[in-house]
């Protein structure tokens, strides 16, 4: 792990707890995620991950409990809020602007970052280019950048937003299902390159995955929920080998 | 008011909401299934009036010829709502949501036209209901039998609904399709016998609404619109979808517009409130409280992710100068080569351009369909008429103040719409046109009401036709450039960041809200500005300049041009006016030969006009190549 | 059964698929391998009708299916369960079952709701449910059941076990050899190798519209440089 202990937390979540018309979704979730870490959160279908996730990136408001980003709470505050606090996200199903360009794409993430969204008369894509296309060389998409992301096949989709999700400097990048949809050897890649982009960024890391290969190959440590609760929590080998998480997730492949 | 009377009203109110449910009622169900709008469903339950009314006349006014003519013209309307579905609609559900709406307003054009060849002009008063024509005494008052009877039927049809829905397999069927039509029909079932069967059984319902109000209400041919606005805000307030709902919603809003009549004038505190006079805004008020508190209606529940298999917006491409200069140059030239009536409709064309530029500017980029956008024209229009002959100001400063006042509205307006999407907001924008229409049709001392006001003529410098004509290229062209440039800005490309994907905009710190706001405020500005400029060329004015039928025309022009497109909208409203106008001095029955012609565009052309002709040219093109 | 010959399809203007030829005999279990987006879904879905062959011949049972509607072939037999599983959310388990449900064929297993609830004991456990409320797992075994109900001779499943968790990806390939005992012909698209070889007889490999490969499961797991070249494992 390269920069795990060192410092305090980026996210600190204490005592999370959220319930849908009296049914626990989340219960008592709390974990810490330190700058260049990547921490993946695996589970059940069912298991509360998407709640989870949704408490932290500002989409639902928690019933009780602490999430701190760099030590501010941001518990009540809109996604809109929180990415001016420097949390970039990735969806699960992805959500890019299909009627612009690549590059434009991005060019709106940055637009917004420096606050240049609200000028009427002046024509949009003729500033902020050379960062556009720094984010997408990075991320390998320059070849593309004139595309709309209409047509753009889903592996790349998932590389845009991550060039997006990177435009304000995050702090911390909230991955969901990052890898859903790719190939075997494209999930990989993007995870790998995530994991160097994160390292050299000093970004923290939290995704969802489903894919075990993706999870026990990058992930720094490993979160396990279950029906709502936490049920174990370490380094790759330590979860692997638990057997409540064997029992209740992995089954026997695995 | 007494306890009695007010019972009265409340009894009568409930009668009036039996009808607005069932109509209300086939609606959603229409809605549900097709995902279309059905705009001519006023147009069915006008159809189930004047039916019900003929064949009366036919069978006898006894018990039984009433009720067989009743049960006869709803299923009469039944078949005219399937062979819609089969003749025009299947044919377009592959093309853009907007495209079937813009096919059922041709309905709506042709169902208009067709009742006025077949039945004249003039209102139709039905007859009583024969063998139920006493009146029931409660408490010392007299209520007609067949208002109790009519109460009754509601609640019965509701249930019967119910029954189809819930207990059938048709039933699970139409559930299923509701969600997920595509499915369905991989799972075998034809898709077409279940929407002509839907599309039955919902114009079934406008026609049995329509029929049972024969005894209450004479036939006449504005029913179909303002029955299709009492019906959207039913659905909207019940919950698009939920029958119950449908049904809470009609009671309320029935019963509540009973109530206003009822109250009359009353004295509060010293001051004199007419009620009587709130009866046409009422429900847009209810409508208005209850988007705001439960933005999908009393008992309905947020849209699930529709499939409508919609392919993605295009980029939307700059106009070249070139093209730009050389219609200047036309245009400027038009006075010097050609008579008055040119000039006129060129002048007509400009304004309606500017407010098609404008609908477009919020309906394509921002991805609001606004059903109400003639309020900010009409709003702008009057605003100049107003300054100028009751405040006395110039008429330049009365011009340039007018688009500010039309600002206004659209400001305290968009604020409650840009709260909802979808059909939802759509619904939510013709509630407010029809307040703002209301509020100048009834306010005599400032508006004049219905006559309209006369008199509004430009200033001197200004009187010369081939002056005002360049006056109104300037104001006109100026307002299209703007919002043209501001498109392609970052603001407006945040608009069309908004619609994309309004998740990932908030994602990256984009107040997608406060943005559609003030777009919204920018379009209720320009159609201002088209209002101004129309009001002071014609010299007068009247409330149909903030109509639905104005903003239907509106929306029309921008289909029809192709909302994908930047100049489809202009394109649009010039060949919509000119053939308006063309049509209107040939024939009496223009709206539908218009409509006719609409929807032979509907079929031929499911981008528009502008973009089936740049695909048509696309295809030369690859074929030369 | 079921024979696929030169396929073509569009999206909108997009070339999708170009010129797909594939083969299912009666009960076997055929894979149709390669990367997200290499055109699995879409030959299905133009196998299907749903989006239309642009070319090519689609016969099944004997009979040329390209060009009828949808409903037409799920009425020969042909069954489809798709990716995101797409089950009616509003309805309960018991009305998702009947939407599916087409008269019995004669010579194919007729399905009725007990005998899939044998198939899925979960499901006959919450038959009132509706499907909104059911885990991943739930809604795939239901969407699964919901086709059976057509009495099909021959099911596509596109990508069934992805985004399920391990242990439910394991029940899912007892219920396909389970279908494939009942007799049905089985063809599923998949990018998940393992998952394969636990069900499959026969695969075939697609790679940007083109099938560059067809062969037995044996044939597959020989060879290393096939595996490496389209399916990046």
């Amino acid at each position: 792990m390269s920069g795990g202990k060192a410092g305090a937390p980026v996210l600190l979540v204490e005592g999370l707890h959220k319930s849908f018309g009296g049914v626990q979704a989340v219960e008592d979730v709390s974990f810490a995620l330190s700058a260049g870490e990547l921490l993946a959160l695996i589970g059940p279908n069912g298991a509360g991950k998407s709640t989870c996730f949704n408490m932290l990136n500002g989409q639902l408001a928690p019933d009780n409990g602490v999430v701190r980003l760099d030590g501010r709470d941001i518990v009540g505050l809109s996604p809109r809020q929180i990415w001016r606090l420097g949390v970039g996200r990735t969806f699960q199903i992805t959500a890019t602007f299909a009627s612009l360009s690549v590059r434009e794409n991005v060019q709106m993430a940055l637009y917004s970052h420096a606050g240049r969204l609200r000028s009427l008369f002046q024509r949009f894509g003729t500033a902020m280019r050379r960062e556009a296309d720094a984010l997408l060389e990075q991320i390998g998409m320059l070849d593309q950048a004139e595309r709309p992301c209409g047509v753009l096949a889903y592996g790349d989709l998932k590389r845009v937003e991550l060039a997006m999700a990177l435009a304000n400097e995050p702090r911390l990048l909230l991955m969901d299902e990052p890898t859903a949809g790719m190939a075997p050897r494209e999930r990989v890649a993007l995870m790998e390159l995530t994991a160097s982009l994160a390292r050299a960024r000093r970004i923290a890391v939290l995704f969802t995955e489903h894919d075990m290969d993706v999870v026990f190959g990058q992930a720094d440590r490993i979160i396990v929920l279950d029906r709502g609760r936490l049920i174990a929590a370490g380094l790759p080998e330590e979860v692997r080998n638990n057997p409540e998480v064997r029992a209740v997730y992995l089954g026997g492949t695995h | 008011m007494s306890f009695p009377s007010l019972l009265i009203q409340l009894l009568n109110g409930l009668a009036d909401a039996s009808s607005l449910f069932m109509v209300s009622a086939g609606l959603s169900l229409i809605f549900g299934v097709t995902r279309i709008v059905n705009f001519a469903h006023g147009s069915l339950y006008m159809l189930g009036l004047y039916g019900a009314y003929s064949l009366i006349e036919l069978l006898g006014r006894t018990p039984l010829g009433f009720w067989s003519a009743v049960i006869l013209a709803a299923f009469a309307v039944g078949i005219v709502g399937a062979l819609i579905e089969i003749v025009v609609l299947r044919r377009i559900y592959r093309a853009p949501e907007l495209f079937q709406l813009l096919a059922t307003f041709a309905v709506v054009l042709v169902i208009k036209d067709v009742a006025l060849y077949a039945w004249g002009s003039e209102d139709l008063v039905g007859p009583r209901a024969p063998g139920l024509s006493m009146a029931v005494e409660i408490l010392g008052k007299r209520i007609p039998a067949y208002d109790l009877l009519l109460i009754v039927i509601g609640p019965v049809v509701l249930g019967l609904l119910w029954l189809l829905l819930a207990r059938t397999r048709w039933g699970a069927l139409v559930r299923a399709a509701t969600q997920d039509r595509e499915m369905v029909g991989a799972l075998g079932v034809d898709q077409a016998k279940l929407f002509t069967s839907v599309f039955f059984v919902g114009a079934v319902l406008a026609g049995l609404g329509g029929a049972l109000q024969i005894p209450r209400e004479p036939a006449n041919l504005d029913l179909d619109l303002t029955v299709i606005a009492d019906a959207f805000v039913v659905t909207v307030v019940g919950g698009l979808g939920s029958l119950p709902g449908a049904l809470l919603a009609a009671v309320l809003i029935g019963v509540a517009k009973a109530l206003c009549i009822g109250l009359g004038t009353v004295h509060v505190l010293g001051v004199d409130i007419v009620f009587s006079k709130l009866v046409l805004v009422v429900e847009f008020v209810i409508m208005g409280v209850v988007l705001v508190l439960r933005p999908y209606g009393l008992l309905g529940k947020p849209p699930a992710a529709s499939r409508a298999a919609g392919a993605a917006p295009l980029p939307l491409a700059a106009p070249r100068w070139q093209t730009a200069l050389v219609w200047i140059v036309v245009l400027l030239a038009v006075p010097l080569v050609s008579d008055d009536y040119v000039a006129a409709l060129l002048i007509d064309i400009a304004c309606f351009g500017l407010f098609a530029v404008s609908l477009h500017f919020i309906m394509g980029p921002a991805g609001m369909i606004s059903f109400g956008h003639a309020a900010y024209f009409g709003l702008g229009a009057y605003a100049g008429a107003v300054l100028l002959k009751r405040a006395g100001l110039p008429m330049e400063a009365a011009f340039l103040l007018a688009p500010f006042c039309a600002a206004l509205f659209a400001l305290v307006y968009g604020w409650f719409c840009v709260r909802l999407s979808g059909v939802y907001l759509a619904m939510l924008t013709l509630a407010f046109a029809q307040i703002t229409w209301s509020i100048i049709f009834q306010w005599d001392a400032l508006t004049s009401g219905s006559n309209g006001m006369i008199g509004i003529w430009p200033a001197a410098w200004l009187a010369d036709k081939t002056r005002y004509y360049y006056f109104a290229m300037v104001f006109c062209g100026l307002g299209v450039a703007l919002l043209w440039r501001v498109l392609f800005s970052p603001f407006g490309y945040v608009l069309r960041a908004g619609r994309d994907s309004p998740l990932r905009a908030e994602a990256i710190g984009i107040n997608v809200r406060g943005f559609q706001w003030a777009a919204f405020v920018l379009a209720g500005t320009m159609a201002g500005l088209a209002g101004a400029v129309f009001a002071f060329s014609k010299g007068s004015i009247s409330p149909s300049a903030a109509s639905i039928s104005q903003s239907t025309d509106g929306l029309v022009m921008v289909l029809l041009g192709g909302v994908e497109t930047l100049t489809g909208p202009v394109v649009g409203a010039g060949v919509f006016t000119w053939l308006r106008d063309a049509l209107a001095r040939e024939t009496d029955y223009w709206r539908a030969v218009l409509g006719l012609v609409i929807l032979l565009i509907v079929v031929l052309f499911p981008q528009g006009l502008v973009g089936g002709l740049k695909m048509l040219l696309g295809r030369f093109r690859e074929r030369r190549a | 059964m079921l024979r696929v010959t030169d396929l073509h399809a569009y999206y909108g203007r997009a070339h999708i698929l170009h010129g797909v030829s594939l083969e299912a005999k009666a009960g076997e279990v055929v894979a149709l391998l390669g990367r997200n987006g290499a055109g699995k879904s879409t030959t299905m879905k133009a196998i299907m009708g749903l989006v239309p062959p642009a070319r090519g011949t689609v016969t099944f049972a004997g009979r040329r299916i390209d060009r009828l509607p949808p409903y037409r072939i799920a009425r020969l037999g042909l069954g489809y369960v798709p990716e995101e599983r797409r089950i009616f959310t509003e309805l309960t388990v018991m009305e998702n079952l009947e939407v599916g449900r087409q008269p019995a064929r004669a010579g194919v297993p007729t399905w009725t709701e007990e005998k899939l609830f044998t198939l899925f004991p979960n499901l006959g456990r919450m038959r009132e449910r509706p499907g909104g409320r059911m885990s991943g797992g739930e809604q795939q075994m239901l969407t699964i059941a919901r086709t059976l109900m057509g009495n099909p001779s021959c099911v596509m499943l596109d990508e069934p076990s992805e985004g399920l968790a391990p242990i439910i990806v394991e029940q899912m390939a007892h219920s396909i050899l389970a279908l494939k005992r009942e007799g049905l012909s089985v063809i599923l698209s998949e990018q998940n190798l393992h998952f394969c070889q636990s069900v499959a007889d026969r695969a075939y490999i697609i790679e940007k519209g083109e099938i560059r490969f067809g062969g037995s499961m044996a044939e597959l797991a020989a060879d290393a440089s096939l595996r490496e070249q389209y399916l990046s494992v």
